[in-house]
């Protein structure tokens, strides 16, 4: 019986690692090729759940589910082009600094704008309901949201790695100034994977708002997870980020079926014993100065 | 770090978006600009998880500034609010010392976090100073942290247990059941948990659970399989703020058979969580459907002003000030000293429900009616501020509003 349980917890736990991959993609996608480290992702991923509620009553849920993110990317190219395009080449601490600050002013924004108080939002009727395998119980949207986040990485990981687009990309990280040299201008694709990216985040937000509380400071309550999961992963690393969301979901899971109080600091620990053993991340590029 | 004052948002929409934003930053926002007005300080959080209910708390005092200074001000000067952000313990204190010592306010209202409300309440002791608490519960303010100058219009934990305890009582769902607890993992929920188990076994019950949750938990996915598979009779929630919204959402999500019911609450976390998800029955210290002349005029008045009711935490703060005033006028003078004798003596006060309250000397807790609600099926809500009806009110009319106090267990030993 306990088994059976335990069982239960390790399946719900790859599942609600799919709510933590679609914010930890984005973030790893934006760190691999600008060397930002975009504290401000959780702000876009407030901006995506205030616009499903947003648009829902006009859209419908599936207009708002589809509308939401393009529209989370749209305000990606222009915060590209106005902010995270100077920082590229410079001190990692000065993009920290601006992407903190416009974590700041995204949150105070939707304060001032919506109220501190969490707006009401709900999962569909007609995606409400269970579904029942042997004795495991699932709910019929967070299996949804594990469908959507698949589909989500197999766009990113074909695009990334079976198109000429993907190809430029990935030697841009590899060396900016040898694509340069070609003859290839690195700065469209850059815009293009920071608006990926932060879609990504306002995609997590519209797929969660239905089940989390859609309030302005929800963006840095989930920031920190994701963090947490691109550092396990290793940073920069594709499969490492969609390991360590699993990992993430079942030893929390797990955690919280043994010792309740530590479920949240169960992925600290988990983070910190990684680092110890393989200060690179489970899959992530040797980075000398840390080895 | 700087604090931000949340500007006033008429005045944004006025055109003043970008002055008013500069002026808001690192000071406190001052509502009105007199020389000889009279000061009261008002400090709740309204950055972090209890931020919905500072912003309720803001709204409820304003409203009952504006209402004093209409009628004629205190001994016919005008009240002048000064507003902060508390933050978190550390910058409340140090916030409320400096409304003191150097905005020289009267007296003070607010905040929730039992932990700043501690802080607070000593401050207020060493300045003798009125400071009345409107949203912290936990039952050791009103015991050991007991001070002359501290005052608690908000309820006590025990008292919200008490209230919600007598509909559980005759829904017959205590005696002989199983409860499941999941807890918020610091000092208010320990407090909750305590109070709410001694009165459950009290009465027959016990607990097969009691989990813990991290107030940073946003997915509570595996404390809900658990319960699943613990199979209790009944699900309670001694959670807070954002993760009632949280817990009630997915709740419903996971379709868990399990009635549910909860020993603290707040309205806004409940309009927050959205169609189909709320359910349970729940204790509230003051609702909007609480149905007597003053409070359906508070009601019309707070939805004229802001476009959406009242909820307990603006209750709170709203009648503070304007008993404050009211005792102010009736003593002839703004000391804080005879402000806290005067309350002391149990003077009583309309305080929008159908009995009078007032504060008993004992530990400062204003002794008041309290109430329960259930939640509505669905179909029967008008609009998404219609989401529970009044299960009525506890004492029953007659009975002695004292029963639902904390216990005179001699843990307050008030100093002179």
């Amino acid at each position: 019986m306990q088994l059976t349980f335990l069982v239960e917890q390790v399946l719900n736990g790859l599942l609600v690692g799919a709510y933590y991959l679609l914010i930890a993609l984005g973030l790893s996608l934006i760190f691999s090729l600008g060397g930002i480290v975009n504290l401000a992702h959780g702000g876009f991923y407030a901006i995506g759940a205030y616009l499903a509620v947003a648009l829902t009553p006009r859209l419908g849920f599936a207009g708002a589910f589809v509308a939401s993110p393009i529209l989370v990317a749209l305000l990606g190219v222009v915060f590209e082009r106005v902010f995270f395009r100077r920082f590229y080449r410079s001190d990692p601490i000065l993009s920290l600094l601006l992407t903190f600050g416009l974590a700041m002013v995204i949150e105070q924004v939707l304060r001032i704008t919506f109220g501190s108080s969490p707006q009401p939002f709900s999962i569909p009727r007609e995606l409400r309901g269970q579904v029942l395998v042997g004795d495991f119980l699932y709910p019929r949207y967070r299996l949804g949201i594990f469908v959507a986040a698949l589909a989500a990485v197999a766009a990113v990981w074909f695009l990334v790695y079976r198109t000429s687009f993907g190809r430029v990309v990935r030697a841009g990280v590899q060396n900016p100034d040898m694509v340069g040299a070609l003859g290839i201008s690195l700065a469209p694709y850059m815009t293009a994977v920071a608006a990926l990216g932060l879609g990504l985040a306002g995609l997590a937000g519209v797929l969660l708002a239905p089940i989390t509380g859609v309030h302005p400071a929800m963006g840095a309550e989930i920031l920190t997870a994701a963090f947490v999961v691109v550092v396990i992963g290793g940073l920069g690393s594709f499969w490492g980020v969609i390991a360590a969301a699993g990992l993430v979901g079942v030893v929390r899971g797990v955690t919280i079926f043994v010792n309740p109080a530590f479920g949240e600091a169960s992925m600290y620990l988990l983070m910190a014993v990684v680092l110890i053993v393989r200060p690179r991340g489970l899959l992530g590029e040797r980075i000398l100065r840390f080895e | 770090m700087t604090e931000f004052e949340r500007p006033n948002r008429r005045a944004l929409l006025k055109g003043a978006a970008g002055a008013g934003a500069l002026a808001g930053i690192g000071m406190p926002a001052i509502s009105y600009g007199q020389a000889d007005a009279i000061r009261i300080g008002h400090l709740v959080p309204i950055t972090g998880f209890l931020g919905p209910l500072g912003e309720y708390a803001q709204m409820g005092v304003r409203l009952a500034a504006e209402e004093v200074n209409a009628a004629g001000g205190i001994l016919g000067r005008k009240v002048e609010l000064v507003l902060e952000d508390s933050v978190n313990p550390q910058t409340g204190s140090a916030k409320a010392e400096r409304l003191i010592e150097r905005d020289k306010v009267a007296m003070l209202i607010g905040e929730i976090s039992s932990a700043t409300a501690l802080g607070i309440g000593q401050i207020a002791q060493r300045t003798k100073t009125v400071f009345i608490n409107t949203g912290a519960n936990s039952d050791a303010l009103r015991g050991q942290g007991c001070n002359p100058f501290m005052f608690h219009i908000e309820a006590a934990n025990s008292m919200m247990v008490m209230a919600v305890g007598q509909y559980l009582k005759s829904e017959k769902m205590i005696a002989g059941k199983k409860w499941y607890s999941l807890t918020a993992d610091y000092a208010f929920g320990h407090d909750l948990f305590r109070v709410a188990k001694k009165f459950v076994t009290e009465n027959g019950g016990e607990f097969t659970g009691e989990d813990l949750v991290p107030t940073d938990a946003t997915d509570f996915s595996p404390y809900l399989l658990k319960i699943r598979q613990a199979r209790p009779d009944i699900v309670a929630s001694n959670l807070a703020g954002n993760g009632i919204t949280n817990f009630i959402k997915q709740y419903a999500e996971y379709g868990l058979s399990m009635p549910i019911t909860g020993f603290g609450f707040d309205t806004a976390v409940a309009w927050g969580a959205g169609q189909d998800n709320f359910s349970g029955i729940w204790p509230l210290i003051w609702h909007h459907l609480v149905d007597n002349p003053s409070s359906r005029k508070f009601v019309e008045a707070f939805t004229k002003k802001y476009g959406k009711p009242p909820e307990n935490q603006a209750w709170g703060d709203y009648n503070s000030l304007k008993l404050v005033a009211q005792s102010f006028n009736e003593l002839k003078t703004t000391d804080s000293q005879k402000l806290a004798e005067h309350l002391r003596k149990g003077a009583k006060f309309d305080i929008l429900k159908g009995r009078e309250g007032y504060f008993r000397a004992y530990d400062n807790q204003m002794m008041q009616e309290m109430y329960a609600v259930r939640a509505k099926p669905s179909a029967q809500m008008k609009d998404k501020w219609d989401i529970y009806e009044p299960l009525g009110t506890v004492p029953d009319a007659g009975g002695d509003i004292e029963t639902l106090a904390p216990p005179k267990d001699g843990a307050c030993k008030m100093p002179a």
